[in-house]
């Protein structure tokens, strides 16, 4: 319980800082300063600036802004497809269609969303549109694989017997019985790949593979930050810590939401 | 047993070929003409046409497809648009940093894991485990390439007992080079070591309160011998799962870790291959990460096998 308290703390810390920053931010992030450049943290600039003068509390409000949209909306891409296939393969178990879902699971593991980011690169080039997506497709086998698994054991119940009894379809049952049943497992790891995310958000950006100047992204003011961080060691560490605590704070929620919600789920989870 | 591992090998076959059919026909729909890329705007098109020729661009895409794949079984991958030698060799070079960077890595965090793992179950809820599990929980929301920068700032540039980065090559002698590894390599393993712990604790949990458990120790068993003889044995399947999972985390992580070290590995390289449009180095090394991915889950479902002669039965 302190768990989900202190999570989820944390998280709304940062939504709150990127909802913030939509109207005001202690300054104005796209202005250059290069007279205040590399200022450590002070009564102005609470984080410091950066190499060019910009406040950087400024910068990681505003960068919250892509991580948590980037996390979002490729966690929707992997509810959104992932749960109708692990639904399906569930209610046709066994079935060639549960095979030729489950086994392109399977493939699709095989790229880590870093793999899927460089081949759409190379394609499209980098934004953070294709991190989404790159992020967004590796999350389908993982809603996937753990929708069919517990759909599975939801189907031998009772009252699913009833409603086949009542005449229902398998698409029928599994809409109206077997997915609201999931819900908890569904927001316990739909938490957990946001967390994942971000961080795998933060990679991209670092590489150069996420979001492009001027969308400011923590894992690019690292990148940005690398050359000169042995001067200035707080341009590294206030994006660092920002990315820490909003994981953390995502993990530690997610831990505390499978305890509150369901404590058996960590066995089905798995 | 055998099979059993026919079986596997027949969907790994199966799974490496629709994984080259995948990477092959995404990286085809690049538009853009490589010839005219590496020759520039003024080059004349007689010359245009004859490297076209040359790079096997003016056959089908079928045709580029199988000779792409045969090259693959072969180890032709062809030549490089922009360094003008042979992908294979260029890609050897790297992988002779990446591959070592990520062996390293595992074999750290299984290092780190095990150990830690067992001790948390072993004295669950004791302020050993609470420790462990809050370490962990930082572990795994550390972003590696971060947890790496700050490795360099204390280990390399305050303490000055490591190079900020950078590789010697391993004819400069092998501990001289795995010297300059070992720095990434914990900062790729920790994050993994993390996760890893954290599921050999709670498998070994699961196991610890098992029926066989109680019973070996009513036969006389100590906790250690209960543990060593029957516990571990039986929490090792779900760990080994995650384990063959980790490895390709390992190696696309490496692929971003080098850039905090500037190791020229293979990160390094497809990076400046996509800046580049050098398609077809792009295309090699993802689908020799995706080989690689496949192989070792194969590798780790006949592990199941040697560790839970029970699962047999089930295939």
């Amino acid at each position: 319980m302190r768990n989900l308290v202190l999570g989820i703390a944390l998280t709304a810390l940062f939504v709150l800082g990127a909802l913030v920053s939509f109207v005001w931010t202690p300054y104005d992030h796209t202005v250059l300063e290069i007279t205040n450049k590399l200022k450590p943290p002070n009564g102005d600039h609470w984080f410091g600036t950066d190499q060019y003068g910009r406040d950087i509390l400024s910068m990681i409000m505003v960068g919250a802004r892509t991580s948590i949209a980037v996390a979002i909306v490729a966690v929707g891409i992997g509810i959104g497809l992932g749960v109708p296939l692990g639904l399906t393969a569930a209610a046709w178990n066994g079935s060639v269609l549960d095979e030729i879902i489950m086994r392109s699971n399977d493939l699709i593991f095989a790229f880590p969303s870093l793999l899927i980011a460089i081949m759409i690169t190379a394609v499209y080039g980098p934004s953070a549109f294709n991190a989404i997506i790159a992020i967004g497709i590796f999350n389908i086998p993982v809603f996937a694989r753990v929708t069919r698994g517990a759909a599975l054991s939801l189907w031998t119940r009772d009252y699913v017997l009833a409603a086949r009894v009542s005449g229902k379809g398998a698409a029928r049952i599994s809409f109206e019985h077997i997915l609201p049943n999931l819900m908890n497992l569904l927001i316990v790891q739909g938490t957990i790949q946001f967390s994942l995310g971000i961080l795998a958000e933060a990679a991209l950006s670092y590489v150069g593979l996420g979001a492009q100047p001027p969308t400011p992204s923590w894992g690019r003011m690292l990148a940005e930050s690398q050359t000169l961080f042995m001067l200035a060691p707080h341009i590294t560490l206030f994006p660092g810590f920002a990315i820490l605590l909003t994981v953390l704070g995502l993990n530690l929620a997610g831990d505390g939401l499978r305890d509150l919600l369901d404590p058996k789920l960590r066995r089905v989870a798995r | 047993m055998l099979r059993y591992a026919l079986k596997r090998l027949g969907s790994l076959l199966i799974s490496l070929i629709v994984a080259s059919l995948v990477i092959f026909f995404t990286l085809e729909v690049v538009p853009g003409d490589p010839a005219s890329f590496m020759l520039g705007i003024n080059a004349q098109p007689e010359t245009l046409e004859a490297l076209r020729e040359e790079l096997g661009l003016n056959a089908t895409k079928a045709e580029r497809y199988l000779s792409w794949v045969t090259g693959l079984v072969t180890g032709d991958l062809g030549i490089s648009y922009t360094y003008r030698s042979p992908v294979s060799e260029i890609v050897a070079e790297r992988l002779v940093i990446s591959l070592p960077l990520a062996l390293y890595a595992l074999i750290l965090t299984v290092v780190i894991a095990f150990p830690v793992g067992i001790l948390a179950a072993t004295k669950r809820g004791s302020l050993t485990d609470v420790a462990v599990m809050g370490g962990t929980q930082l572990g795994v929301a550390i972003p590696n390439f971060w947890f790496a920068m700050i490795m360099v700032l204390i280990f390399a540039i305050n303490l000055r007992w490591f190079s900020a980065g950078g590789f010697p090559g391993w004819d400069a002698g092998f501990l001289v080079a795995i010297k300059a590894l070992t720095v990434p390599a914990i900062a790729l393993a920790l994050p993994q070591a993390s996760i890893l712990a954290r599921v050999m604790r709670s498998s070994l949990l699961d196991t610890l309160s098992e029926d066989y458990i109680r019973t070996s120790r009513a036969k006389g068993l100590t906790k250690r011998q209960a543990l060593r003889r029957h516990a571990l044995r039986n929490a090792l399947i779900p760990v080994l799962t995650i384990i063959g999972l980790q490895l390709s985390f390992l190696l696309a992580g490496a692929i971003i870790i080098e850039n905090v070290f500037f190791l020229p590995g293979l990160g390094r390289l497809v990076f400046q291959a996509i800046s580049q449009r050098d398609l077809i180095v792009v295309e090699s090394v993802v689908m020799l990460l995706v080989f690689a991915v496949i192989v070792v889950n194969f590798l780790v479902d006949l592990a199941y096998v040697w560790v839970d002669p029970r699962l047999k039965d089930r295939t």
